[in-house]
């Protein structure tokens, strides 16, 4: 549940005067909040937690989460759920 | 030293590793406050690599483990009426109460949906105006953020059909509470990395001081962890108790600002429950009296819910770090992930089920 997983910014819109935008996790496109990273540009990395970015990282530390990254969908997948904590039947 | 290749920068991790053997010359029993991480100690055996005379024990940071049974038992009530549509991240469905899980009320016909954000909750409620939706807004200070957001929403667009099953935790008063009981064996905290992310950690500054414990923030890779351990007992050993941070690229002491700012604009202090520990004085979020409406707890006459925890379960001994999972008799026997008596064992981040994972159903030389 705490898990957060670093994706990069590739779209920032609006959304019922929410300040969103659409991450790029190795692959995966998601959208997530970024109420509380309202300085974050286009090009930039974040840490999602859950639907909301946290913390804009360096490129670099981006690539190293990647790792423990791994490790967490693993555990999930043995939870039956995705990296999203969705169900994986659901894919 | 085995296990050691599989560490991302094995040589690096090794020099830690070597440098605490190097100074550790007494007994320290230190404590990881965080699930994720006590997942990851197991997974990659830094506790077998350790000095015999460093005892880590597992802290309460599992939100799904001490999430009371009461209100486990109100979801399953809310969840269970015809006019709501419940939502809850992935992790609590599987969660027993006292009789059923959310599973098992969704198989017989209720209406549970899996979320990825809470803001995915206040769309279905956006969509669905004749149904109540109910998001089950479980957590430490991480997810608060993502509740708070999702109420201020709610509140701004006028859906008065959503509301939150608030059980909110916090870290530091639990860290507290551990320490001033008169059985605590906690010398030193690994804090929850992520948790500081949103709240910083000035917070621990008094707690450090008063209690004369030492506090690394710490992040949750491997590297970090033997990092964040080695941190500590520099201070066990020189006898010095500060806050030191060892996940500074991504933790800075006042933490998200904008999130805080959201968190005490929705919520309040207020005493809570930790299933297996009690009650702990203001040791959690409650909704302000302004968001009553979108307080599932208000919304809905849940009427006195009594709750009977099985008698055998020891995990809340076990998340104050008084004992080990393979201490409980229970533990691989009766308990197992597909069979869980208790909520360390039904997370993944439960300290139960990351020992029966991991396969440790012996006493290490530290235990004995
Ligand atoms: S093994 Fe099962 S019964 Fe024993 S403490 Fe852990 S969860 Fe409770």
């Amino acid at each position: 549940m705490c898990l957060a997983i670093p994706g990069k910014l590739i779209e920032i819109y609006e959304e019922h005067s929410l300040k969103m935008g659409k991450l790029d996790y190795a692959g995966t496109i998601n959208s997530a909040c970024l109420e509380y990273v309202p300085e974050i540009k286009i090009g930039q990395y974040a840490v999602i937690h859950a639907g909301f970015a946290i913390n804009i990282i360096d490129e670099e530390e981006a690539r190293k989460t990647y790792e423990v990254w791994e490790e967490m969908i693993e555990a999930a997948e043995k939870e039956g759920l995705d990296i999203f904590g969705m169900p994986l039947e659901n894919e | 030293m085995k296990y050691l290749d599989e560490y991302r920068n094995p040589d690096i991790v090794k020099k830690m590793f070597e440098e605490i053997h190097a100074i550790t010359t007494k007994p320290w029993v230190i404590m990881e406050i965080c699930g994720g991480q006590t997942h990851s100690i197991m997974k990659n055996g830094i506790d077998q690599l350790l000095p015999d005379k460093i005892e880590l024990v597992h802290g309460p940071g599992c939100p799904v483990c001490v999430t009371p049974l009461e209100q486990i038992d109100k979801a399953l009530d809310i969840a269970s009426r015809p006019d709501v549509i419940f939502t809850s991240f992935g992790d609590m469905l599987r969660v027993p109460g006292s009789s059923k899980d959310l599973f098992m009320v969704k198989s017989e016909g209720a209406d549970v949906r899996i979320v990825y954000s809470t803001l995915d909750a206040v769309k279905i409620a956006r969509e669905n105006p004749d149904k109540k939706v109910v998001f089950f807004a479980v957590g430490f200070e991480t997810t608060a953020p993502n509740n708070a957001m999702a109420v201020w929403q709610a509140h701004r667009e006028g859906l008065t059909n959503f509301s939150i099953l608030v059980s909110h935790v916090l870290v530091p008063p639990a860290m507290e509470a551990l320490l001033s009981s008169p059985q605590n064996r906690v010398q030193g905290y690994l804090a929850a990395g992520h948790v500081c992310t949103i709240m910083g950690w000035e917070e621990y500054i008094p707690i450090a001081a008063k209690y004369k414990v030492p506090i690394t923030v710490t992040g949750f890779e491997p590297m970090d962890i033997v990092e964040g351990i080695l941190l500590t007992v520099h201070q066990l050993e020189k006898g010095t108790h500060k806050v030191e941070n060892q996940y500074a690229r991504l933790v800075k002491k006042e933490g998200n600002l904008p999130a805080r700012d959201l968190i005490n604009k929705i919520f309040q202090v207020s005493d809570r429950k930790w299933r297996g520990i009690g009650e702990i004085p203001l040791s959690g979020f409650s909704l302000r009296p302004e968001f009553e409406n979108h307080d599932a707890d208000k919304v809905f006459d849940l009427g006195e819910i009594k709750v009977d925890e099985p008698p055998e379960c020891i995990s809340g001994i076990i998340l104050q770090g008084l004992k080990k999972p393979h201490e409980c008799p229970a533990f691989g026997k009766k308990c197992t992930p597909q069979n869980p008596l208790g909520a360390t064992m039904v997370s993944s981040e439960g300290a139960c089920a990351a020992y029966y994972a991991y396969h440790r159903f012996e006493k290490t030389k530290s235990e004995e």
